[in-house]
């Protein structure tokens, strides 16, 4: 199973990392390394987009998660694009639409 | 109930992408469960799955992870079976609220959260030689989308 990991530096001072496909356990370790490869490049503004993810489980959740604080402790940030109700209810479900600041395009997550 | 599916995966992560595409296939051909139910079937089944591969790979073990789908008029139930050490889905670490900090501390342990929101019943029955996960769902809107 692959996981899309495409990355967009063209918002600077934004990276934006779209992501395409299911985040489960067997790809989200995946996505945690393209995190923290992004983090050492010192991108420390990063908008995880998933419009293109068809799945997503708590370990997608975590790595999220951890990618936060990554970021924060660089006083960077993570943030989200998502307008799918079957990903954003895993969100809404667990609480972290309060922790996450979640957009509905690209647009408007670079526009902060 | 009518066991309409058993099976039997290696512990190992690919695996679990084939479960959800099985028993969400299946669970949508029998047509008990609307479709966004299914959608909260796999998302349960898949953390259930996740739990099952890794309680093997604790005890390095190369048992199969079994899974069974039963039907009967009004519901769908899945059962998965694992072979690890147990645990006691009483005594999980409890998150700090979203809104401390301390919360990005936490990047495991919403798995079974999510699994108890989703379905509309669990079961866990967890000893030293194993854990049997069942999974509930009933025809009809979910009480969780009544909440969001």
């Amino acid at each position: 199973m692959e996981l899309g990991l495409e990355v967009d530096d063209s918002h600077p001072p934004y990276t934006v990392l779209a992501v395409k496909g299911e985040v489960d356990v067997y790809t989200a370790p995946r996505l945690r390394e393209k995190l923290v490869e992004l983090v050492s490049q010192g991108k420390h503004k990063i908008v995880v987009d998933l419009e293109g993810v068809d799945f997503l489980d708590s370990t997608g959740l975590g790595v999220l998660v951890g990618g936060l604080k990554r970021l924060r402790s660089h006083d960077g940030d993570l943030t989200l694009v998502c307008t799918q109700h079957r990903i954003l209810k895993v969100f809404e479900i667990t609480g972290l639409t309060k922790v996450f600041a979640i957009h509905e395009t690209v647009d408007a997550a670079v526009a902060q | 109930m009518e066991e309409v599916l058993e099976l039997e995966i290696p512990a190992r992560p690919e695996f679990v992408a084939l479960v959800r595409l099985v028993v969400s296939s299946v669970a949508s051909s029998r047509r008990v469960l609307a479709e966004e139910r299914i959608d909260d079937v796999k998302l349960a089944v898949s953390e259930a799955c996740t739990n099952a591969i890794e309680a093997h790979s604790d005890v390095e073990t190369d048992d199969h992870v079994v899974v069974r789908l039963f039907e009967g008029d009004d519901r769908l139930d899945v059962v998965i079976d694992d072979r690890g050490t147990g645990f006691d889905p009483e005594s999980l670490p409890e998150h700090p609220p979203v809104t401390d900090p301390e919360r990005l501390n936490f990047e495991r342990g919403l798995g079974i959260p999510l699994i108890r929101t989703l379905v509309d019943e669990v079961d866990f029955d967890s000893g030293a030689d194993g854990t049997s996960v069942r999974l509930t769902v009933y025809c009809g809107r979910a009480k969780i989308d009544d909440l969001l």
